[in-house]
C-alpha cells in the first residue's frame, strides 16, 4: 500500500472502530429489549419478543410515570415559551436602559450549573412547603429552563421586520393582537427549536425531580426507571431496556423533528443544563 | 419623561413580570440563599432543623479540614480533565476532523451513533453503561472471548468507568461545534498551504488550529461547566464509590446534605459549586464577545 492510499484509508478504520465503540453498549439495550432471555452481555436474541414492551406498557405504575413526565416537560416547555415570548418582545422592540445587564445577566444564567442549587432550593421547597408538588417542581424547571429561552427567543424576535408590526398597526391592531397574529406565528422555527430542547432537558432530568418529589407515586419516568435498576439489581434485564427504549423514544424523535429547524446552523446559545 | 415613553416601560414591565417573578423565586432566590445557609448549622431533621443557627464560617472551617471535602476537589478536577477537556473535546474534534471531506453516507452513520449517546437520557447512559461494564457485561465477554480474564471495571476503575460512560454522553456536543467551526476554514487556504509543500500535521496545527481557536475556548469552558454539574451519571453507575474513588463535589454535596443530613455544610459545598460555576460562566461570556 503507497502513502497515498493509506492516507485515504486510516481515517475511515480510526473512525470504523470509534464508531464500533460508541455502539455496542447502545446495542446491548436495544437487542436485550427485545430478548425474552435478556442477559447482561450483548448477545443477539434467539427469539425476538415484543412481551418486554408489552409488559413495560401495561403497568399502570409506568404510564402514570410517562404521564407525570410528560406533565412536568410539556408544562415547562409551554409556559418558558409563552414566558420567554413576552420577555423578548420589549427586549427585541424597545430600546430600555436596563437591557444590557438584563442581556448578560441572562446569559450568565444559562451557563451555570443547575446541580449547585439544588441544596438550596430543597431548602426554599421545604420553607414554602412545596416539596412533593409537582406544579412547583414544574415551576421550578421552567425558571431554570428560562434564560435559554429566554436568550434564543430574542434573538428569534430580533430577525423578524419591524415593518411587518407597523403595518398591523396602521390597520389598528394592538400590541397584543400584534405579537400573537403577527410576529409569533413568524418565529415558529425558533419556538419550536426552544419547546424541543427544553422539553428533552426536562424529560431526561433525574436530579431534580429526584430530589424535589418524595412520594414515589409522583415519580416522573427518569426517577422510575432509577428506582428499578436501584432496588431491583438488574434481574430483568429485558423489561429495563425496554423501559429505557420508551423512555429514549421521545428524545430521539424530537431530536430528529429540531433538525429540521436547527438546520439553519448550530448555536453556541447555552446549551448547557444537564 | 413624555408619557409615550412611560406607556412604554409600563408595557415592558408588564411583558417582563412573569419572567421576573419566576426568575427571583426560583433561581435568584435559591442562589441568594446559597449564599446565607451556608453560614448556618440547618440540618434535615433534628433540633436544628427547627431552630437553625448563625454559625459563620464553621462549614467552610469544617470543609477546608475535611478529607473527604479535598478527596472530591481531586475528584472532580480528574473527572474534568479526562472526560471533559481530554475525552469529550479531543475526541469530539478528532471526529469532526476525520469526518471532514469524507464519504457522504459513512459521515452519517459515524455521525448519528454519536449522536445517538448525546441524545439518550442521562439515566438511560448510566443503565446501558453499567451493563456493558458488569461482570457479566459485553466487555468482559469480549475479553473473554480473546482468551483473556474479566475485569470487575467498575470496581477496579471506577473513575475511568464514569469517565468513558460521561465521554460516550458528551462528544457529540463537541463534535457538533468543531463541525460547524471546522466548515468555516476556506478551503482555499488548506489547498495553497498543501500547494507549498505543508504536510497534513502542519496544515492542523499551523492553520485549521489557529482558525478555530474560539470555539475551542468556548467548547472548552462550556463542556467544562456541563461537567462540572454532572450528578445522576455517576450516582446512578457508582454512587460516588466504591469508597471515594468518584466522590465530585455534586455526589459529595449531594451525601452531606441528603444523606448526613447537614443541609447547611451541603450549602457550604453547594456555593464552592456555584462559585467555580460563576468564575467559569465570565470566562463563557466574554470568550463568546456578545453584541446584545
Amino acid at each position: 500500500m503507497n502513502r497515498y492510499t493509506l492516507e485515504k484509508t486510516v481515517p475511515y478504520i480510526v473512525l470504523s472502530m470509534i464508531g464500533a465503540l460508541f455502539l455496542l453498549p447502545l446495542l446491548w439495550v436495544i437487542f436485550a429489549s427485545f430478548d425474552a432471555n435478556a442477559k447482561q452481555a450483548l448477545s443477539m436474541p434467539s427469539l425476538f419478543t415484543l412481551r418486554n414492551f408489552s409488559a413495560i406498557l401495561s403497568d399502570p405504575t409506568n404510564i402514570r410515570a410517562f404521564i407525570i413526565g410528560l406533565f412536568l416537560s410539556l408544562g415547562q416547555a409551554t409556559l418558558v415559551v409563552i414566558v420567554g415570548v413576552l420577555a423578548a418582545y420589549p427586549l427585541s422592540r424597545y430600546a430600555l436602559k436596563y437591557k444590557k445587564p438584563f442581556m448578560f445577566t441572562i446569559l450568565f444564567m444559562t451557563s451555570l450549573p443547575i446541580t449547585a442549587v439544588m441544596v438550596p432550593v430543597y431548602q426554599l421547597f421545604m420553607f414554602l412547603n412545596l416539596q412533593d408538588s409537582l406544579v412547583a417542581t414544574m415551576l421550578f424547571l421552567t425558571a431554570s429552563g428560562l434564560p435559554y429561552g429566554i436568550w434564543m427567543l430574542k434573538n428569534f424576535m430580533d430577525a423578524v421586520p419591524l415593518e411587518l408590526e407597523e403595518s398591523a398597526w396602521v390597520d389598528g391592531a394592538s400590541i397584543w393582537t400584534c405579537l400573537r397574529k403577527v410576529v409569533a406565528p413568524l418565529m415558529i422555527p425558533g419556538i419550536c427549536t426552544v419547546a424541543i430542547f427544553t422539553f428533552s432537558m426536562s424529560w431526561g432530568n433525574f436530579f431534580v425531580p429526584y430530589i424535589l418529589i418524595q412520594s414515589p407515586d409522583k415519580f416522573p419516568a427518569s426517577v422510575t426507571i432509577y428506582q428499578f435498576f436501584g432496588t431491583y439489581g438488574m434481574v430483568e434485564y429485558g423489561k429495563l431496556a425496554a423501559f429505557s427504549v420508551i423512555y429514549t423514544m421521545p428524545a430521539v424523535i424530537l431530536y430528529l423533528f429540531s433538525q429540521k429547524f436547527m438546520s439553519k446552523g448550530f448555536s453556541f446559545g447555552g446549551a448547557t443544563k444537564g | 419623561m413624555n408619557s409615550s415613553s412611560r406607556t412604554l416601560t409600563i408595557r415592558s414591565i408588564f411583558f417582563l413580570l412573569p419572567s421576573w417573578f419566576l426568575l427571583l423565586i426560583f433561581f435568584i432566590g435559591p442562589i441568594l440563599l446559597t449564599f446565607y445557609f451556608s453560614f448556618t448549622n440547618l440540618a434535615l431533621t433534628g433540633a436544628q432543623a427547627q431552630q437553625m443557627q448563625f454559625v459563620g464560617f464553621d462549614n467552610f472551617v469544617t470543609m477546608f479540614q475535611d478529607a473527604n471535602f479535598r478527596i472530591s476537589v481531586v475528584k472532580t478536577i480528574l473527572f474534568l480533565l479526562l472526560s471533559a477537556i481530554i475525552g469529550q473535546q479531543l475526541l469530539g474534534f478528532l471526529l469532526a476532523f476525520l469526518m471532514k471531506e469524507k464519504n457522504t453516507t459513512f459521515r452519517r452513520i459515524i455521525g448519528i451513533i454519536v449522536i445517538a449517546g448525546w441524545v439518550t437520557p442521562e439515566i438511560v447512559v448510566a443503565f446501558c453503561w453499567v451493563a456493558f461494564l458488569n461482570d457479566n457485561g459485553t466487555l468482559n465477554a469480549i475479553i473473554h472471548a480473546l482468551g483473556m480474564d474479566g475485569v470487575t471495571w467498575l470496581y477496579t476503575f471506577p473513575l475511568i468507568s464514569v469517565c468513558i460512560a460521561n465521554i460516550w454522553h458528551g462528544t457529540a456536543f463537541s463534535m457538533l461545534v468543531f463541525q460547524a467551526s471546522l466548515d468555516d476554514v476556506p478551503k482555499s487556504i488548506e489547498e495553497a498551504a498543501k500547494m507549498d509543500g505543508a504536510s497534513k500535521l502542519q496544515i492542523l496545527f499551523r492553520l485549521i488550529v489557529p482558525i478555530v481557536k474560539g470555539s475551542i475556548v468556548t467548547n472548552m469552558i462550556l463542556v467544562t461547566l456541563q461537567t462540572l454539574g454532572v450528578f445522576t451519571l455517576i450516582y446512578a453507575m457508582t454512587g460516588g464509590g466504591p469508597g471515594t474513588a468518584t466522590q465530585t463535589l455534586p455526589i459529595f454535596m449531594y451525601n452531606q446534605a441528603f444523606v448526613n443530613y447537614q443541609l447547611g455544610y451541603g450549602t457550604a459545598i453547594s456555593l464552592v459549586l456555584l462559585l467555580i460555576g460563576v468564575v467559569a460562566s465570565l470566562f463563557y461570556i466574554r470568550s463568546m464577545k456578545v453584541q446584545v
